[in-house]
């Protein structure tokens, strides 16, 4: 075989290497979903599996409850700002959104915690934050978030603040 | 596409031509149309000059800005224009073509081959590179100007950018091609078109190195193509790859990014090591110390860079098993580096050192850059980490494994092969200049850069607390030095390219490749058209 022909050979392998490497970046995207799924992590959109323990009645952990709504026309409040729990408690808050636009809009709320490792304590079993929420023109909506705090939060943790901000959900996921 | 057999078909007789500036084209239509190996080594060359000039102005502009506490000549937008273009500008700009420019005079002259496997594709590699650095510099003029969201391009920062960010993803992909259509002539020229006796283990080390970074270069920069296509496609055609709200994740780009940006530092540090290993040797008077080991802990290193990329993003939130498996990857590096660093000692052991310009080059490549790969070491232990991240110890760290790293190679192989590329011998009490006022204004700059990082102060911000202001003025002095140095770089450069001393054809006395042993100074238009044989 001469060498003209090896190089072509050699050229277009190494070009297929090329594309396959390009739709490895977005192979990249799946696989990133898939082992945030397996590993239990960034999961704002998943309930918790939360286990069945004893209430921890010796302990009161306060829940102060905070809401935003980032460029969105949106009013959107928790109707109380704190709620006293035991650890290992159901209980259930309930948040206020209404659409001041005329229009529809989708928005999706991101979850935030003080402090930052408070977070995969606090439980939900039930949030708005799981899906996109879509609200007409004008509408009001109350939506409620039931969660637990895990007992083994840690001791020195006596109060956790719960942040939820709205995105507009704006591109294909908005678009229905 | 166009072959060596085929391209030569029209190049009769210049077996004995000996005319330098023969060409099938006078004037600029040369330069445009050439597929000669070493037309094009030089077109990048020059090319990487320019982008180097223009990513140093843009420094010193930076600098300038830092060198009091407050906002003295730009606002906080156009400082962040700065360092995002800058970053692009010097890596994919300065720093990577350059050592394409070696690869393209030196590969063909050291395995014995005519030139490049693929000519003409060698001449469109190079003819992209001016249109995507064009894209990047005319992003300035854009609404809203330049991206100011820094070179390593983060979502979702990207995504609310104006028209500038979308020149500017225009020339990344323009980069990454010109990069991998080189990287892929590179292989197939190594791989097939040696001289007869030239086995894999008898190449340069240089080659080697070329032969690695290519790979590289194959498997990473595609990776980037597709985090910038991502970017795009969110910016316009409403994907959320990035987006939160839509599904998305921020983080996932860090991820893709530095599965591409880590390799890419090796892309842009292997062939420096390569550089160092021809001028060591050839001043030392001594072969190359562990020339295998040195070959196995490039490749080693070469593997290791795609499994480390998380150490860049030790603060996103990763579970902490993820942050020890990428600590002690990370810190795996050590290993083949060290191999290489001490083979470089055990090189000079008992040498007959001289001490010409490449060789302090040289020299200074192996202290500063051992000395920013430990403090790549500091910044690999996670908690360490968490507390620099973003510090200006990791600028001071980066810069001194890519300035006096790749920088300082890349200076030493100019001074080394300028004899062999021009036939004319550059002067060496000059040069010795550009090599003190370099290595000294250099660590002016960023080893003061260390003590800020410790203290806290947070990188790509205009503005700084008042306790900071004594080591940014001494480094903001260091910069405007250097930048000053540079000039007299170029001076030197022109000055041997017009009235050099006549150059013999080994200059070097422990110089032991082919393009010393077998070919005149300044070589022939066309060499190796037929090839010698290796024993």
């Amino acid at each position: 075989m001469n060498v003209t022909a090896e190089n072509r050979r050699l050229s277009r392998r190494l070009a297929i290497v090329a594309v396959g490497m390009f739709g490895f970046a977005f192979a990249l995207v799946p696989f990133y979903n898939q082992i945030c799924v397996a590993l239990g992590i960034n999961s704002i959109e998943r309930p918790d599996k939360v286990v069945n323990t004893q209430i921890d009645t010796s302990r009161t952990v306060t829940i102060e409850l905070d809401s935003n709504a980032h460029n969105l026309p949106w009013r959107f409040r928790p109707l109380v700002s704190e709620v006293k729990v035991h650890p290992g408690e159901i209980a259930m808050v309930e948040y206020e959104i209404v659409n001041m636009r005329e229009a529809p809009v989708t928005g999706q709320a991101v979850p935030s915690y003080g402090p930052q490792h408070a977070g995969e304590y606090f439980q939900k079993i039930e949030c708005f934050c799981f899906t996109h929420q879509t609200l007409a023109p004008g509408e009001t909506r109350r939506m409620p978030v039931v969660f637990v705090v895990d007992p083994k939060l840690p001791k020195d943790v006596s109060t956790i603040a719960v942040s939820y901000t709205f995105f507009e959900v704006a591109g294909r996921g908005g678009k229905t | 596409m166009s072959s060596v057999a085929h391209d030569h078909a029209h190049a009769h007789d210049h077996a004995h031509d000996h005319d330098h500036h023969h060409g099938p084209y006078k004037g600029v239509m040369r330069w445009i149309t050439t597929t000669n190996h070493k037309d094009i080594g030089t077109l990048y060359l020059w090319f990487s000059f320019i982008m180097f000039s223009v990513g140093g102005l843009m420094a010193v502009g930076i600098r300038l800005e830092l060198f009091s506490p407050g906002l003295q000549y730009m606002d906080p937008d156009f400082f962040n224009q700065l360092t995002t273009m800058h970053g692009l500008i010097m890596v994919f700009g300065a720093i990577m073509p350059v050592f394409v420019g070696f690869a393209n005079w030196q590969i063909p002259m050291m395995i014995g081959a005519p030139d490049m496997a693929f000519a003409r594709l060698n001449n469109w590699s190079f003819w992209l590179l001016p249109f995507a650095a064009t894209l990047l510099v005319l992003s300035f003029f854009m609404p809203g100007g330049a991206p100011g969201v820094g070179w390593t391009m983060y979502a979702p920062l990207t995504v609310q950018m104006g028209v500038g960010m979308d020149l500017t993803i225009f020339a990344v992909h323009i980069l990454g091609m010109s990069s991998i259509l080189g990287s892929i002539n590179i292989i197939t020229t190594i791989l097939n078109m040696r001289a007869p006796g030239m086995t894999l283990m008898k190449m340069p080390l240089f080659v080697w190195t070329w032969l690695i970074t290519a790979y590289l270069l194959v498997a990473a920069m595609p990776v980037l193509a597709g985090a910038v296509t991502m970017t795009l496609t969110d910016r316009h055609f409403g994907t959320t790859f990035f987006n939160a709200a839509g599904g998305g994740d921020p983080v996932l780009y860090q991820h893709i990014f530095w599965f591409f940006g880590h390799p890419e530092v090796y892309i842009i540090a292997l062939p420096g090591f390569g550089v160092i290993s021809q001028v060591i040797p050839a001043f030392s008077r001594k072969p190359l110390f562990g020339y295998a080991s040195m070959v196995y802990a490039t490749a080693a290193i070469a593997i290791i860079s795609f499994i480390v990329w998380a150490h860049h993003m030790y603060t996103v939130g990763m579970p902490v098993t993820g942050q020890l498996f990428f600590m002690y990857a990370t810190m795996l590096v050590a290993v083949p580096t060290g191999v290489k660093v001490f083979n470089w000692v055990a090189t000079m052991w008992k040498g007959s050192l001289t001490f010409e310009t490449p060789m302090l080059f040289a020299l200074g490549f192996l202290f500063m850059f051992t000395l920013g790969g430990f403090t790549g070491l500091v910044l690999s232990i996670v908690p360490i980490d968490i507390q620099m991240h973003d510090t200006y110890y990791v600028v001071a760290h980066f810069h001194y494994v890519m300035v006096a790293g790749a920088l300082f190679a890349a200076f030493a192989g100019v001074y080394f092969w300028l004899p062999k590329w021009t036939g004319r011998m550059y002067n060496e009490t000059l040069g010795k200049w550009h090599f003190w006022l370099t290595l000294i204004f250099f660590n002016m700059i960023f080893f003061v850069q260390h003590f800020l990082g410790l203290a806290g102060m947070p990188r790509r911000i205009a503005d700084y607390p008042l306790m900071f202001e004594t080591w940014n003025k001494v480094s903001s002095i260091g910069a405007f030095g250097m930048g000053l140095a540079q000039i007299l770089f170029l001076y030197i450069v022109v000055k041997t390219i017009r009235s050099g001393e006549p150059a013999p054809q080994r200059p070097w006395e422990g110089a032991d490749s082919l393009e010393w042993t077998h070919l005149p100074t300044p070589p022939p238009y066309h060499t190796f058209e037929t090839q010698p044989i290796v024993k």
